[in-house]
């Protein structure tokens, strides 16, 4: 038995039953990390000393016990969540040598839940991309085809999980940072209502947008690493204080009188591959199948999504990214004698080009003569995505829509051209503006053998009805059970 | 849309960057090509939309005034390029 490919759930049950010990488990997974991670390149910190002593502990709760869902689960984390004690880059230069003095709040609680961290992984540069190329620290390979990206920005969470590398992760997702690369690596990844998850910790993109979730292997892991990090925390004012229900009990293959909405702004053929629109057509018939039912609906202003998000995304980030100035934490520049001059010469040398090209967006876009013009335009049709989902919401319970336009793209094959970039982001950004939950469950794979992801959305604090529907989904298709093929070393 | 040199280094200079010779006309270009994009935005009367800067309808998030453990200063600072006795230490502001 390969212990590092076990789900979570499945792994819970050979702990509970003493077939297997935490502590054995942990070393499986890096064991499996250190023969695969040299081609895959998903850590940027490994922390196997800390993942033992935590197992050794597992061990001691579990002969007591006393476990619970994650004792002694191997996860691994994105590298812009803080993690006390051990560096947290963001994947740039300028927190290369950060190492944060306090926990994120969803790291208490899978510290308290008893998970065991095995490191951090790669990301976009800030979270600001679409397929991990913008890491100032390594680039991440899709673990289905090491030629190709792994998505992003949570690039290293989807790809550690594809290889089995880690049992399960934590991404963040601003504009479908968690949805897309699960996709492009065939795992499932839930982006969940914005104020479920507290953002205290997590290192700050567009504040109005972020989110963290998990990425796993299955539904059912989605909903016990969910279970566990959900909930109202005082400590991020906008975390929303609603009961956090257990996600498992909703999970049944029971899918009668459901209604499933089609929007028809996302069911184009134009500039989508014909083996998305076909996996995704194939889903349709495993639903109907199922006895839901389908329904035509219309997201009328899904055209302007990609230009509302890349002013307000770019925006915030100007705002939050003012921080890096060599000053409290970070990158310094000690060349200029100045202030002004230092502040300069360190965010220049420590950001890399794409986050320099967001900020000077974002920038723009706020400076005085401009602001109503973009920023506030852009807000107002915020407005208006948000409305057209809340109408949808009104005559069916799920949308049913495509993750990516395309399969996992190859690497360097976008990095000239930031916009094109942007335009593949085109279904995921509209569930960040209207602060919705959606996510991504495998849905197929294209005629090359790359696999595609179904994005299922729901309306406000209702990530139960689509984890319900992606369950069903799963259990009627077994997409998921089929691995990337890697050459061990 | 055309984006100048002049109006890169300005956005630039707004928001504390160096922008390398070798890059300012890719910058401009780029931003240019973007904003062209955006535009898209005005072929929609959005008179009398309210903006939407938050999506879930939470506002003034208050809490008792009290005093709470917090992050101890030493550890506040650990992360600094430069301190001293707990204080950030900064090139001089003042000539």
């Amino acid at each position: 038995m390969d212990l590092h490919s076990l789900t979570i759930h499945d792994a819970h049950e050979l702990l509970k039953n003493k077939k297997i010990s935490a502590k054995e488990l942990a070393s499986a997974v890096f064991e499996r990390i250190e023969a695969v991670d040299p081609v895959v390149d998903a850590y940027i910190t490994r922390t196997k000393e800390i993942a033992l002593s935590q197992a050794e502990i597992a061990d001691k709760t579990i002969s007591s016990g006393k476990m619970n869902l994650l004792t002694g689960i191997p996860i691994a984390i994105k590298d812009l969540i803080c993690t006390k004690g051990v560096p947290t880059t963001c994947a740039s230069k300028i927190l290369e040598n950060f190492t944060p003095p306090y926990n994120a709040t969803v790291m208490n609680k899978l510290n308290a839940a008893g998970a065991v961290m095995v490191g951090k992984v790669n990301m976009d540069e800030f979270a600001m991309g679409s397929s991990t190329e913008n890491s100032g620290l390594k680039i991440t390979k899709n673990p289905w085809d090491l030629s190709r990206v792994p998505g992003g920005s949570s690039g290293g969470s989807a790809a550690a999980v594809a290889a089995d590398m880690c049992l399960g992760a934590l991404g963040s997702d601003t504009g479908g940072s968690i949805r897309q690369p699960a996709s492009h690596c065939g795992v499932v990844g839930v982006k969940p209502t914005y104020g479920r998850v507290s953002r205290f910790g997590l290192v700050a993109f567009a504040s109005s947008l972020d989110q963290i979730g998990p990425l796993t292997k299955d539904v059912m892991d989605a909903a016990i690493l969910l279970n566990v990090i959900s909930g109202y925390d005082p400590k991020d004012s906008t975390s929303v204080n609603t009961d956090t229900p257990d996600y498992r009990t909703f999970l049944s293959d029971d899918m009668k009188g459901i209604k499933i909405g089609i929007p028809k702004e996302y069911h184009t053929s134009d500039g989508v591959s014909p083996d998305v629109l076909s996996a995704v057509k194939n889903a349709m018939a495993v639903f109907k199948d199922a006895g839901a039912e389908l329904m035509d609906i219309s997201l009328p202003h899904t055209q302007y999504a990609v230009a509302a998000y890349y002013l307000i995304a770019p925006a915030e980030a100007s705002s939050n990214l003012a921080r890096y100035d060599g000053v409290k934490y970070g990158l310094r520049d000690t060349e200029p004698s100045s202030l002004i001059d230092m502040y300069k010469a360190t965010r220049s040398k420590g950001f890399g080009p794409e986050v320099q090209r967001r900020i000077l967006l974002g920038t723009y876009a706020l400076s005085a003569g401009y602001y109503d013009a973009y920023y506030k335009k852009a807000s107002q049709i915020r407005t208006l995505i948000k409305r057209d989902f809340m109408q949808a919401f009104d005559i069916c319970d799920v949308i049913l829509a495509p993750v990516a336009p395309t399969p996992a793209f190859k690497i360097g094959e976008n990095v000239d051209d930031p916009l094109t970039m942007y335009l593949s982001d085109i279904f995921t950004l509209s569930a960040n503006l209207a602060g919705i939950p959606g996510l991504s469950v495998p849905c197929g794979f294209s005629e090359t053998g790359l696999p595609i992801g179904l994005q299922l959305m729901g309306t406000y604090f209702d990530e139960q009805r689509i984890l319900n529907a992606a369950f069903l989904f799963e259990q009627a298709t077994q997409f998921h059970h089929k691995k990337p093929h890697l050459k061990i070393k | 849309m055309k984006i100048s040199k002049q109006e890169v280094l300005h956005v630039a200079g707004l928001a504390r960057l160096n922008i390398d010779e070798s890059m300012i006309d890719m910058f401009a270009d780029q931003l240019g090509d973007i904003l062209e994009y955006v535009k898209t935005l005005d072929h929609l009367d959005t008179t009398g939309v309210p903006p939407t800067f938050h999506a879930v309808d939470i506002s003034n998030a208050f809490r008792e005034d009290r005093i709470k453990p917090h992050l101890d200063r030493n550890a506040a600072v650990s992360n600094a390029p430069e301190e001293e006795d707990g204080h950030f230490i900064v090139p001089k502001v003042i000539e």
